[in-house]
């Protein structure tokens, strides 16, 4: 590999380098949003809009690009490596599929996932007018409708989505920060993707009462083509390193009842040799002292 | 009639309660199924499809309504998590959100460990371990902490020495400063040379045996060199019987048992063989001196030994007394055995020796 008899001269070129190169604790994925040959209005709405609620972690490339991303998947692997993004957002139209949208995923900046759909309806961040959400939000995900879990493809256009709209993971998250919610619905054949501004309201008690807003995109699919990774190649995907299982606390285990139990290991104790609180009466006489000792006594005999 | 009335006032007060949890309950017949690490949430109850084909704001105001149901049972669960005041008493409030359970696949593969070099290698064998060097050393001429190397080091700028001896045996007319010159290039060579091989070697261990046996632009090392002699002299028709050798080439037995430890010799073969070899035995059983070399026996323990207790002791801490002293512990030592201990150093190293 080049890149490991070319050393990089400059620690700027190292840290972009190790930023790039394969981590137990990986980065937030990066989305690229590609317009095709002939992609028209609707299409390069979408991805703009898209784009504004995944900034950012997301690129958009402003010229269009003639590939066929079902055919030849060679100039997305080139611009992921480029832009070190694992996920894709491909847009474009012809007269056959119109408002057509690919959104695929990568794994070793090779094509692991790609689902074609088509946008049947679209209402821009811009048509709604009112207050939206600051950029970066970490939006809350919910999925309705059991055709996400029957059908494979919807199970693995699922895992896209939740890939795709995710952000970064968070150990922490502010309660009155959850601004955010989008809400994708699967019936009939089609998918529903509805974005809402949530606004909490006081309730009688702790939980605040949930109102909607209408806000940001919202978009009605349908889905055409898939080009899906094989069972190993997407169980090879899912593999996570050893050194992420967190470690087990050994000699400690919990009881049903929540009592935590804990394990001392001892060494053989010489118990006619144990420390014992000191009671004056137990004390050995010196008479006897010596008739246990056999005479030897090493100590001074105090007197009793 | 006190009880009476302490019963109505607690009814009235769950009454309260009730109401005020109206406003956040929600109804569904199947439960969501939530992962807080991704603020996720997934409801498996079939939509009303009926009321969702025609299209038009009543479709926006179900999916509106369902959206509002759904969010609101994830926020409920949201807010049950652990929530603390960040930053003192006036911050906002933050929860502390559990691991992401959904499994999603990774963006690279794991990062593999790289396989250790040609000085790690012998250093783990013989137990080395790396001494902690101090950062700045003593420069005495100009009586300051100085680096060890790099801006200003402790021993003076090496490119404006003045001074270079001629040492004892060298020829005078020669040129003492181009020969530092020159053996500084050569080191620096052979560094970037071993950096290479080791990386070779890595990437080949990583990658299995390459499809093309030999590299073409001619930068072969030996055993490369020597397998794919070996293979081109066994695939003739014969398969390598009546290959000439080299002068020097070591004759090779020809294996036709293709790796088989043990061989028997066929029962009617050479009779003179047979009896000498029969009268060889004969005098090795009645002679006194042991056949076993007790020295040779004893190097290959010691090593053996060498690299498990190196391989063992690996994770473990190390004593400070060094090879000898660790020797000098070990338990068991007969007197006999540590006697032959003192003659290995002239003779060489039994068995595998240097064969990679």
């Amino acid at each position: 590999l080049i890149s490991c008899y070319r050393k990089p001269k400059t620690k700027r070129a190292k840290r972009f380098l190790e930023k790039r190169e394969p981590k137990l604790n990986e980065n937030t994925k990066n989305a690229m949003l590609i317009k095709g040959g002939n992609a028209n209005l609707t299409v390069t709405e979408v991805l703009k809009d898209i784009y504004a609620v995944k900034k950012p972690f997301a690129v958009l490339y402003k010229r269009k690009n003639i590939t066929r991303p079902f055919e030849d998947q060679t100039s997305l692997e080139f611009f992921s490596k480029k832009s070190d993004c694992s996920l894709f957002l491909f847009g474009s139209h012809n007269k056959k599929r119109p408002n057509n949208l690919i959104i695929g995923r990568m794994f070793d900046y090779h094509v692991l996932d790609m689902i074609e759909l088509g946008i049947e309806k679209f209402v821009a961040l811009k048509d709604i007018k009112n207050s939206k959400c600051p950029e970066g939000t970490k939006p809350m995900l919910v999925f309705a409708g059991d055709m996400f879990d029957v059908n494979e493809e919807y199970r693995r256009l699922k895992s896209l989505l939740i890939d795709f709209f995710r952000g970064p993971t968070v150990p922490n998250i502010r309660l009155a920060g959850l601004e955010y919610v989008l809400h994708f619905t699967a019936v009939d054949g089609k998918i529903y993707m509805r974005s809402y501004k949530v606004l909490l309201k006081k309730s009688g008690c702790k939980i605040p009462r949930i109102e909607l807003e209408e806000m940001g995109p919202s978009l009605d699919l349908v889905m055409r083509r898939t080009h899906l990774a094989s069972d190993d190649l997407y169980k090879l995907s899912l593999k996570q390193p050893k050194g992420l299982k967190p470690k087990k606390k050994k000699n400690i285990s919990h009881d049903a009842l929540g009592t935590t139990y804990g394990r001392i290991h001892m060494q053989k104790q010489d118990l006619s040799k144990l420390q014992t609180r000191k009671m004056k009466g137990l004390k050995k006489r010196p008479a006897e002292k010596s008739a246990q000792d056999g005479g030897a006594t090493p100590k001074k005999l105090k007197s009793a | 009639m006190a009880a009476v009335r302490v019963e109505a006032v607690l009814a009235a007060a769950e009454e309260q309660e009730a109401e005020k949890r109206r406003s956040i309950t929600v109804e569904k017949e199947l439960e969501l199924e939530y992962d807080l690490g991704n603020l996720l949430a997934v409801d498996r109850n079939p939509p009303p499809a009926a009321a969702l084909r025609g299209a038009g704001p009543r479709r926006e105001a179900l999916l509106r309504a369902l959206a509002r149901d759904n969010t609101q049972l994830l926020v409920s669960r949201l807010w049950e998590l652990p929530a603390e005041r960040a930053g003192g008493a006036g911050g906002p409030l933050v929860a502390q959100l559990p691991e992401p359970t959904f499994r999603l696949p990774r963006e690279k593969p794991a990062p593999k460990p790289r396989p250790p070099t040609r000085w790690e290698q012998f250093a783990r064998l013989k137990g080395i371990r790396r001494k902690k060097k101090t950062s700045l050393v003593w420069d005495e001429q100009a009586k300051e902490w100085r680096r060890r190397w790099g801006y200003r080091r402790a021993g003076g700028d090496p490119s404006r020495a003045w001074l270079a001896e001629v040492p004892a045996g060298a020829d005078p007319e020669e040129d003492q400063f181009a020969r530092l010159r020159r053996e500084k290039r050569e080191r620096v060579a052979r560094n970037e040379l071993n950096r290479l091989r080791n990386l070779a070697r890595a990437h080949r261990a990583g990658s299995a045996v390459p499809a093309a046996p030999l590299h073409p632009t001619g930068h072969q090392d030996r055993d490369e060199l020597r397998r794919v002699a070996r293979v081109a002299r066994v695939s003739t028709a014969s398969l390598g019987r009546f290959q000439p050798r080299l002068p020097k080439e070591p004759a090779e037995p020809p294996s036709r048992s293709g790796g088989k430890k043990r061989r028997f010799q066929p029962l009617l073969g050479n009779l003179a063989a047979e009896r000498s070899r029969q009268l060889e035995l004969l005098r090795d059983m009645g002679s006194k001196k042991p056949v076993l070399d007790i020295t040779r026996a004893v190097n290959k323990q010691l090593r053996q030994e060498e690299a498990e207790a190196a391989a063992a002791n690996k994770g473990k801490k190390q004593s400070k007394r060094g090879k000898r002293g660790r020797r000098q512990q070990r338990p068991g030592r007969s007197g006999k055995k540590s006697g032959a201990r003192r003659q290995p150093q002239q003779q060489k190293p039994a068995g595998g020796g240097r064969r990679k």
